[in-house]
């Protein structure tokens, strides 16, 4: 993937000015109709996700008390972590999002929302919401676009350190509740600036953070664990929490790297949004910069929806129980324009976000470039750029792109030879 | 348990907060209201207990208030908050029972044009289903529940205050009006104006009492008697100077008899219920600091109605400038009230931070809100 500026064969070119407002207009409209028909039973909905989640959490860390009898433990980590998951995305990030304000319900709003995440709402809202909705897959403009931790893109200029991604980003999916608190605070950034040159709410919004951990913590291995004592079911409390724990954060990454990173997603320039982006301009922008996962109702509910990352994206405020009837409407509106609805199943998309991080984590051209026959060789180029200065890694960057280069023209006049 | 008598506020503290630890970032009431959503402590709440029709558009709702209902004086309103097609609406309605002895409170509603509200009450209310409340409120009462001369002076809907006050003193059984040894002390005149005749329980209840001996009903109908001249009050109740008078209706006629009853030193109680409406004015942006939301209005538009519009958490009662359920305060700007067009400004260092009733101002120029 490259910036879409910068691609042979630009997926939006076909499209016209008067074509892409027309675009705009119609999925205003799919918005609209939706806005106008949210009622009671979009709200019954909600509540009732809220209320199966509470009965859940209830009921698995009741049967957690007896964890030392290992039916008991299974049932309780599982309850618990389908809990834990049900809290952050369908319940959570959707109410952060706005999605269920029109209801009026002070419990139930975005200015009101605490979610069980170290990762405060409010810090939440504005690095997600905010920044990321915005400027979706604007290269040096979203930061999700690899977290800032990772090279998901060509045009991300490649490091040494980008080699180790892939083990970077299982252990960011294993404790992901506090990559997303560092990332918004911008932790590795700010720590690295001298402390006069930090936001001057840096230290508050680190306490905070501090506060979160602290409670979650004494929530799931002090507390719950001293209450099962009396069966002797400590430990066994303590190792059901660290896994519920571990499997949210596994399967919410999962999810999220499904959203941006899998290989068809498309990313953008700076310059879209220096000659003042459209209401069109922009929704092509959700459109070809988030994917989706196709499966049951089930499956969609447990992501919460974000199966749905393209409707999400176009339209983030609506509820979303929604998602999956505008879809119908938007994915008419794809092929109408003839724009590629980037969807496919939870494990091929996954794997396909996985294959593009253990991609870049190479030098452009470097994967492309290595066959059976020449791979001493090409991990002794790696070697160098990996050890070596600038300069070496310059020089060897411009080899590996020649020989790209010229391995894309055998493959085009191969093809061309079949063809005839 | 003598060592829990000794300090069991503190004791009782750190047990919730021990609670609270083990249900964070939920408070366990959030658990609890699963369960018991009317106990005492909770948010003040009721469940709908039974909808009494009363005519094709008006019905009783009676309400089974939560354990902290602190109960309440006839004449007085209470805020309901109710979900209506999924969002939440708020409305001042008067309590038309006195303190019953089943503990129920009761609301009348008549279903009004367009009325979103009433129409879900009247005619689709689930029984069963929970409301949220407010403490009732109000300084619309009896001045003195012994007994007195009063008169009543209502117009349309005007009249529930004061149903709920007669059905306290004078109930109604089945074989008709009660009289109670202790409302043998009052002396009642109402007089009642609408436009016609209209099929109105409350009509046909305050006739129920006059026909009892109970009240002295003077029924005005505009397109009968023609508009009740406020100067003429004195024809029909001759003793007027004798009485303390209670109103309830629109500001047209609450203004008329303000100034009548000033000029004529009689004592004056009154309640506003319908809200006249000015010309707007400019118009102007919102800015509400801790929602850091921004809105650019017209000076036609409730601030309430902006803001919700927009997707904002706003606080709301009666939305007619009666029961102060929307207030918030205003840090600067100038807002134009949309009954009488009253301008309320606030600067800051000079008028300090003011308290705004946002469901009947509307922005006169740039306004800045802590909230």
């Amino acid at each position: 993937m490259t910036t879409i500026q910068k691609k042979a064969n630009n997926p939006i070119a076909h499209l016209s000015k008067e074509q892409i407002a027309e675009l705009g207009r119609e999925l205003d409209a799919i918005r609209q109709e939706i806005v106008d028909s949210r009622g009671a039973d979009d709200a019954a909905y909600i509540r009732k996700v809220i209320k199966t989640q509470r009965y859940l959490e209830m009921g698995s860390r009741g049967v957690l008390l007896f964890s030392i009898f290992p039916p008991a433990w299974v049932l309780g980590t599982v309850g618990l972590s389908v809990s834990k998951i049900l809290e952050n995305m369908e319940i959570g990030h959707n109410i952060l999002h706005g999605q269920w304000d029109w209801m009026r319900d002070p419990k139930i709003h975005s200015s009101t929302w605490e979610w069980d995440n170290v990762t405060p709402s409010d810090a939440w809202k504005h690095s997600h919401n905010e920044v990321h909705h915005t400027y979706t897959n604007i290269v040096g403009k979203d930061n999700d676009l690899g977290y800032g931790i990772m090279r998901v893109d060509e045009d991300q200029k490649w490091y040494p350190m980008y080699i180790a991604q892939p083990a970077w980003n299982f252990i960011n999916a294993c404790f992901f509740q506090y990559g997303i608190a560092a990332y918004d605070l911008e932790l590795g950034k700010n720590l690295s600036r001298p402390k006069e040159k930090r936001p001057a709410d840096f230290d508050d919004q680190v306490k905070k953070v501090l506060v979160k951990i602290r409670k979650h913590m004494t929530r799931d291995y002090v507390i719950h664990p001293v209450l099962s004592i009396p069966t002797g079911s400590f430990v066994p409390t303590i190792a059901a929490n660290l896994v519920a724990n571990w499997a949210r954060n596994m399967w919410s990454h999962s999810v999220i790297m499904c959203g941006h990173f899998p290989e068809g997603v498309e990313t953008f320039e700076r310059e879209m949004l220096d000659e003042d982006e459209t209401r069109g301009d922009w929704y092509i922008r959700q459109m070809l910069g988030s994917a989706n996962i196709s499966g049951s109702k089930l499956m969609h509910i447990m992501t919460g929806n974000l199966s749905h990352q393209i409707e999400h994206h176009l339209f983030p405020d609506l509820p979303s129980n929604r998602y999956a009837e505008a879809a119908v409407k938007v994915k008419a509106v794809f092929d109408k324009y003839e724009l590629n609805y980037l969807e496919r199943p939870l494990v091929p998309q996954i794997y396909s976000a996985w294959h593009k991080v253990v991609r870049l984590s190479f030098p452009n051209g470097w994967l492309e470039t290595t066959t059976v026959k020449n791979l001493p060789k090409q991990v002794g180029v790696l070697a160098k750029m990996v050890t070596g200065g600038r300069k070496t890694r310059r020089a060897l960057q411009r080899q590996l792109d020649d020989q790209a280069r010229r391995r894309a023209v055998k493959v085009e006049k191969a093809e061309v030879v079949e063809a005839a | 348990m003598t060592s829990t008598m000794d300090r069991p506020g503190r004791l009782r503290d750190r047990a919730i907060r021990l609670v609270e630890a083990a249900t964070t970032p939920l408070l366990p009431a959030d658990y609890l209201d699963l369960f018991a959503p009317l106990r005492s402590g909770a948010e003040l709440r009721g469940r709908i207990v039974g909808v009494e029709p009363e005519t094709a558009d008006a019905a009783t709702i009676l309400i089974k208030p939560g354990a902290d209902w602190a109960g309440h004086q006839p004449g007085q309103y209470t805020r309901i908050g109710i979900d209506v097609d999924g969002v939440r609406q708020w409305r001042a309605y008067s309590l038309t029972h006195g303190p019953r002895n089943d503990g129920l409170i009761s609301i009348t509603v008549k279903a009004v044009p367009d009325g979103v509200v009433s129409h879900h009450l009247v005619h689709h209310c689930p029984v069963g289903s929970i409301v949220h409340l407010e403490q009732a409120a109000g300084e619309f009462v009896l001045p003195d529940p012994n007994g007195g001369k009063f008169l009543m002076v209502t117009a349309g809907s005007g009249v529930t205050p004061v149903i709920g006050m007669l059905r306290n003193l004078f109930p109604v059984a089945d074989s008709g009006a009660v009289h109670l040894e202790r409302s043998k002390g009052f002396d009642i005149v109402v007089v009642h104006v609408a436009p016609s005749e209209p099929d109105s329980i409350f009509l046909r209840d305050l006739k129920a009492l006059d026909a009892a001996g109970l009240i002295q009903l003077v029924a005005r109908y505009d397109d009968v008697h023609g508009v009740l001249d406020v100067n003429a009050l004195g024809e029909l109740v001759p003793d007027l100077h004798a009485r303390t008078t209670l109103a309830c209706g629109p500001a047209g006629l609450l203004d008329a008899l303000t100034e009548h009853h000033e000029r004529a030193g009689v004592p004056l109680v009154i309640e506003q219920f319908r809200t006249s409406r000015v010309e707007p004015g400019e118009g102007g942006t919102l800015h509400f600091a801790k929602s850091e939301k921004e809105l650019v209005v017209d000076g036609a538009t409730p601030i309430l109605d902006a803001a919700e519009e927009a997707g904002m958490l706003m606080r709301s009662g009666c939305r007619m400038g009666l029961c102060m359920g929307c207030l918030i305060p205003m840090t600067e700007g100038t807002v134009r009230d949309l009954r009488n067009g009253e301008l309320t400004t606030a600067i800051p260092g000079e008028s300090g931070t003011v308290k705004v009733q946002t469901c009947i101002k509307a922005a006169a120029g740039p306004c800045h809100f802590d909230h």
